[in-house]
């Protein structure tokens, strides 16, 4: 995006503040507005491209969860990243812009199974990549790598069987962390030792 | 003989309930998938049916999910370039590319020239090799079954090709952060040459099978067509896009690895229907040709990485052998992962299926915070539910064939 329409959005909406980025331009904006200002790109600004709809989990921080959107304008070329914060940490809620792009139905779904995002206004908002009755959203960061017992979807199989979803075992995985830090201080706890005679006892 | 009542063309269900009151139209429910041969892996679609006719559409998704986001975040940025590999797993070179590049924009690394010629190389034989299997299966899927074993062929040559510059025929894993993993064998390039002009002659017959044929035009001219105003707001990317009439192609628009210095056409189609798509996968395979012979024409000397990337992915063997500090370094590397620097970015390639995107959010260290991956496919696939309602279910294997789509990038 050029500067003299960087300056101009900043101009036009007080809200808007620049975000850090490596790359190419990234704003903030406040959920309330965010549906003005998804319809301005559109309409105005030829951001006729939603790539990507997308959350991060801050974890300890506050506000905990921001969304996160991609825009492309084929007319201009430009790529722009718009950022969000969910204000609620406990129920995240952001606005859907399923009215304005359709590809945000299927990013919001993910969003929703994925990190726990409410899209407001969404038409059919349910899980898309897990099954229907999964409790947890698996992309957010205290929700451990090898996964939680959960019950299988099939019902009649349950009974039958008694089985369930387990965690999974770590063991000779490539999984070396959890997050920030020092590798070293932060190995998966799951991560399985039986082979090793002396930490395996 | 009653009188002949006129009745309206399109809603069959309403048409007989029209012509005989007595005749009371049900839907049917109808389930395609998640195996079936023309789901091209495991998408399920649930239908309703109104005799030949579809109502409704719903697909349902996630049956190949693997939580690669997830793991992403749980690796160091090295350990993930063969997951990668599962994603578009009919051009895994090119996903290889995509998330090496994602990370060096992230790392602000410049890769030497020989190492673009080489990744260019990689990123078109990939869109050969996925399109000769698109083209194919869209052609075995519409009923002409040698289409498919002409294109196969001559991806069976492909593999040979890769398995000589990877190790691998599949599974590639073969860019590293900053470079790729090892320069060409000799006289690879020959081989590749000579695979160029053997792809030609193929196209031609595949050209003669599919373009003008009665069967096929019949089956595909007019089906599944997606407007231009409709394919942008669904998000759709690639040879889907471009065939309903949007000029993006990324290789022209955001020019990566040097493709500004190669002369290439990108095909624009006018009506977006199942027939265009096919156009467009054909001609792509001739630009990729264009294109790699160029690249073969002129390709530079050099390092084939970038000599800071060192302490990214890893010193040389010889020297790691040999010498204490690059012995340390490989140690580092290996435990801690390359240190990256804060910051966020986003980059995309225009891979086979479509822009492929890597959303990368670094709080510094050897493990990103965050990984998005923008599947091409799960975008291309969202416009299905209003695609395939008033379409007859004959079409569903043509529709689902000309999208090109494939599960592993579109559940992750």
């Amino acid at each position: 995006m050029s500067e003299i329409e960087k300056s101009e959005l900043l101009d036009r909406f007080n809200y808007l503040s620049e975000r850090e980025s490596s790359d190419h331009l990234a704003l903030n904006c406040p959920a309330e507005q965010l549906i003005e200002f998804c319809t301005v790109l559109r309409d105005e600004f030829q951001f006729d491209l939603l790539l990507d709809v997308t959350a991060i989990d801050w974890d300890v921080a506050t506000p905990r969860f921001t969304g996160v959107y991609h825009f492309y304008s084929t007319v201009k070329q430009m790529y722009l990243r718009v950022a969000s914060d969910c204000v609620d940490n406990i129920k995240p809620t952001l606005p859907s812009l399923v009215p304005l792009y359709s590809a945000a139905d299927w990013h919001e779904r993910e969003t929703y199974d994925l990190m726990g995002i409410h899209y407001e206004g969404h038409p059919n908002l349910k899980r898309i990549l897990m099954w229907d009755s999964y409790p947890y959203h698996p992309l957010r960061k205290d929700f451990p790598l090898a996964g939680i017992e959960t019950p299988l979807p099939a019902e009649d199989v349950v009974e039958q069987t008694n089985l369930q979803v387990s965690a999974a075992p770590m063991m000779g995985g490539p999984f070396v962390s959890s997050g920030d830090g020092k590798m070293s201080q932060t190995e998966p706890k799951a991560k399985d030792e039986s082979w090793n005679e002396e930490k395996g006892k | 003989m009653g009188e002949v009542k006129e009745v309206s063309v399109g809603d069959i269900g309403s048409r007989a309930t029209e012509a005989d009151p007595k005749l009371k139209a049900e839907t049917m429910a109808l389930n395609v998938g998640p195996s079936h041969p023309s789901t091209h892996g495991v998408l399920r679609l649930m239908m309703q049916l109104d005799g030949d006719l579809i109502k409704e559409c719903e697909p349902v998704i996630g049956y190949l999910h693997r939580g690669d986001e997830k793991i992403a975040e749980n690796m160091t940025y090295n350990q993930f370039i063969p997951y990668t590999d599962r994603l578009d797993y009919l051009a895994p070179l090119s996903n290889n590319v995509a998330y090496a590049m994602a990370v060096e924009k992230l790392a602000n690394l410049e890769v030497p020239d020989r190492c673009q010629a080489i990744r260019v190389i990689c990123c078109e034989l990939a869109r050969i090799s996925s399109h000769l299997l698109g083209v194919g299966v869209y052609g075995m899927d519409a009923g002409s079954w040698t289409v498919f074993m002409y294109t196969f062929t001559e991806r069976e040559k492909l593999y040979t090709l890769f398995e000589e510059l990877t190790g691998a025929r599949f599974t590639t894993s073969y860019t590293r952060i900053g470079g790729v993993a090892r320069d060409i064998p000799d006289g690879w390039l020959g081989r590749v040459d000579t695979f160029c002009k053997g792809v030609l002659p193929i196209l031609n017959q595949v050209d003669k099978m599919l373009t003008r044929n009665r069967i096929f035009m019949d089956r595909t001219v007019g089906i599944g067509v997606i407007s231009k105003e409709k394919a942008l707001s669904y998000g759709m990317t690639g040879p889907n896009l471009r065939a309903a009439g949007v000029d993006l192609d990324l290789r022209k628009d955001k020019p990566y690895l040097g493709y500004e210095n190669y002369d290439f056409e990108v095909p624009i189609g006018l009506n977006g229907d199942c027939y265009d798509r096919y156009l467009m996968r054909a001609e792509e395979i001739k630009q990729s040709v264009g294109i790699i012979r160029q690249v073969i024409g002129s390709f530079p000397e050099g390092p084939y990485y970038a000599e800071d990337a060192k302490k990214i992915f890893a010193p040389p063997k010889d020297k790691i052998l040999t010498s204490m500090e690059e012995l340390i370094q490989n140690f580092m590397l290996v435990t801690e992962g390359p240190q990256m620097p804060k910051g966020e970015v986003y980059f995309e390639a225009e891979n086979p299926k479509g822009s492929l995107g890597f959303y990368v959010v670094s709080k510094g260290g050897g493990v990103p915070y965050r990984m998005k991956i923008r599947g091409p496919s799960f975008c291309n696939l969202s416009i299905l539910s209003e695609l395939l309602p008033g379409h007859f279910l004959t079409d569903i294997t043509v529709i689902l064939g000309s999208l090109d789509f494939v599960m592993g990038e579109c559940d992750r």
